[in-house]
């Protein structure tokens, strides 16, 4: 009877399969489409999960703990918004905040200038200009530690090649060209290290830009005799405005984290003149052991950086839209 | 972009602009690479020539920070050297020639190795899932699916040092720190985010009816999948694999803070190698040099899709 029955199943859905159109019997023959979709999507989401979301949501707990993670047999006590009101009232880490503010600012600008300007030239197509432009992409793709660690020797005084080059130039000798070791100068050290590393990618996103933008608004603009200048500000620099600004929003969140060069260029000295947020950061959580304190000041950098670039993202899409 | 390139007198630039752009642009390129071109000529210095000054671009090459990179080396006498039986490598020369004798071969071999298991490991787990993930997001209606399309972005934004605050105390717990696993798994997990944005974006191009048509042939969605999709999809894999590679290469801040010894990667080992009094910088130069030339011949390969992979996809040209 058992038997009867399937094969009268079998036949019934056969029947339905020959009637229904073909993707609808393709689904039955294999997974659902819904599950696939949820096969396939699982796994990176857990992985992410696992990996970022648990970890946050523990900093979190542990921001409002006196948690020190060198001792981990002490009794952890809750302390309220205590380490959130010692983050937020700390000069030591709003030195760090203006600090990181001044090295976001003036890499942003010079990147943005030197790029967008590079980014015009090579859209004149001069003979050869796609291999200059690969090799003028080079050093972003390098491991900031690893290139950092070496600019420490070309920017050292008496030997580096860097001091040669500036005392040739500038006729200062070159024991007193200390751009690591001086106070005033070695903010400039790092925004240099940035620059020479990161220009080429605001000159790889502004050329999109510039490429972006259709010949024939040129030749419409020519045929109303629009001068060279006027052309330069009323087409080519609107319409290649919301790729500028995808550039400065990438540079910016990753130089608001900035770490690996930091460290390695100067370590945030001398003093701490170069100890950007996340030098800081390191500091607190990892030398000082303040686990509870250093979670809530990750958290507040995290809002930090993740408020800032909610806001400027809303700000682009109105561009795009324009 | 490229569809109007036809030479229109009006818009194309004049010759004489076209050369000083080209010019301008080239100085540039050559200033930019002298900090690249100077890391290969210290690695073939001699340690007395790479901090002599005025700085000696003409010397004669040696392969003494090469040696020194790869090995630790001890002081003797001058007697104990002569009494030693013919040197048997050029390494073993050079060192002699500074009164001293290989003692063993230092840890940068290990380190680079973890680089490189570290690496790929973490770019195929990232591609694997990522491909997966970009697929079901292309392809089918997710409930939310710009939530999470965000979600994943947003995971990439964190301070690396906010994020190794809990990922070290977990690790702690798991057993996980200073493993090779521990830190493939990380990098992944920073990876995937980026992968999946980017083959969203190479999926979306194929275009579905190549799969319909499969599947009206008799193949499964999964078959279709297998044998039209990743077939199609296969240079945007292989670029967002190495996108995935250099980041998991290069990447320093998590490898400092979580890796100390067995499962320490390159970049946190290269600014450690000293010499006597001091860094070596023959050495460090040499190291460099190895680390970076992989990534050099990966730029020169990628360099279609680079505009791509560093905006998450956002800028396809």
């Amino acid at each position: 009877m058992t038997l009867s029955h399937s094969s009268i199943v079998d036949k019934a859905a056969e029947t339905a399969a020959k009637a229904t159109p073909a993707p609808i019997a393709v689904r039955v023959r294999g997974l659902s489409d819904r599950a696939i979709a949820w096969l396939f999507i699982a796994p990176a989401i857990s992985l992410l999960l696992a990996i970022n979301i648990f970890p946050l949501l523990w900093a979190v707990y542990l921001s409002f703990t006196n948690y020190r993670a060198n001792r981990p047999n002490a009794v952890v006590e809750g302390v309220g918004l205590r380490n959130y009101q010692r983050v937020l009232t700390d000069p030591d880490i709003w030195q760090a905040m203006q600090t990181t503010a001044h090295f976001v600012f003036w890499t942003i600008l010079l990147q943005m200038l030197i790029g967008f300007a590079l980014a015009y030239l090579i859209d004149r197509k001069f003979r050869g200009h796609a291999f200059w432009t690969t090799i003028v992409l080079i050093p972003m793709m390098l491991s900031p530690a690893v290139v950092g660690n070496f600019w420490r020797f070309l920017y050292e005084p008496q030997i580096g090649l860097f001091a040669y080059a500036v005392s040739f130039l500038s006729g200062i000798p070159t024991s007193q060209i200390q751009m690591l070791g001086n106070v005033s100068l070695a903010p400039w050290a790092i925004i240099v290290v940035d620059t020479w590393m990161w220009t080429p990618y605001v000159m790889l996103i502004c050329l999109a830009g510039l490429r972006s933008i259709p010949d024939y608004i040129y030749e419409a603009a020519e045929v109303d005799r629009a001068s060279a200048w006027r052309q330069f500000w009323s087409i080519t620099v609107p319409m290649a405005l919301p790729f500028i600004m995808l550039a400065v929003l990438f540079r910016g969140i990753e130089n608001f984290k900035m770490f690996d060069m930091v460290t390695l260029l100067t370590g945030g000295g001398p003093g701490s003149v170069t100890e950007v947020a996340s030098i800081t950061l390191k500091r607190e959580a990892f030398e000082t052991w303040a686990t509870g304190r250093s979670s809530a000041f990750a958290i507040v950098l995290f809002v930090a950086v993740f408020g800032l670039a909610n806001i400027y993202v809303k700000a682009l899409n109105k561009v795009k839209q324009r | 972009m490229s569809a109007i390139n036809s030479a229109h007198s009006v818009v194309e630039p004049s010759p004489t602009s076209k050369h000083i752009a080209g010019a301008i642009v080239i100085l540039y390129a050559l200033i930019t690479m002298v900090p690249l071109a100077w890391i290969f000529l210290t690695s073939i210095k001699s340690p007395p020539d790479s901090i002599s000054y005025p700085p000696k671009v003409l010397f004669s090459p040696t392969l003494e920070g090469y040696c020194n990179l790869f090995t630790t080396r001890t002081r003797q006498t001058p007697d104990y050297i002569a009494a030693l039986p013919a040197p048997t490598s050029t390494c073993d020369e050079v060192t002699r020639k500074r009164n001293m004798v290989i003692a063993g071969p230092s840890n940068f071999l290990p380190r680079f190795v973890n680089s490189l298991v570290i690496a790929f490991g973490s770019t195929f787990l990232a591609v694997f899932l990522g491909t997966l993930a970009a697929y079901g997001f292309s392809r089918f209606k997710v409930p939310l699916a710009d939530d999470l399309l965000f979600f994943i972005l947003s995971t990439r934004m964190m301070p690396p040092i906010a994020v190794a605050i809990p990922i070290f105390l977990m690790y702690r717990e798991l057993g996980l720190s200073d493993t090779a696993l521990g830190m493939i798994l990380l990098y992944t997990a920073v990876n995937v985010s980026l992968a999946v944005w980017l083959l969203k974006g190479f999926i979306d191009e194929i275009p579905r009816e190549y799969e319909e048509a499969a599947m009206i042939d008799g193949y499964t969605r999964l078959q279709a999948f297998w044998k039209v999709v990743l077939p199609q999809a296969t240079t945007g894999i292989a670029a967002t694999a190495i996108f995935c590679l250099i980041f998991a290469w290069n990447e320093y801040a998590f490898a400092a803070l979580l890796t100390s010894g067995s499962a320490q990667t390159a970049p946190p080992f290269i600014p450690t190698i000293i010499g006597e009094g001091g860094q070596d910088w023959p050495a460090v130069a040499a190291g460099t040099t190895i680390f970076l030339v992989p990534i050099l011949v990966f730029t020169i390969l990628l360099r279609k899709q680079l505009l791509r992979g560093i905006t998450f996809g956002a800028v396809r040209k």
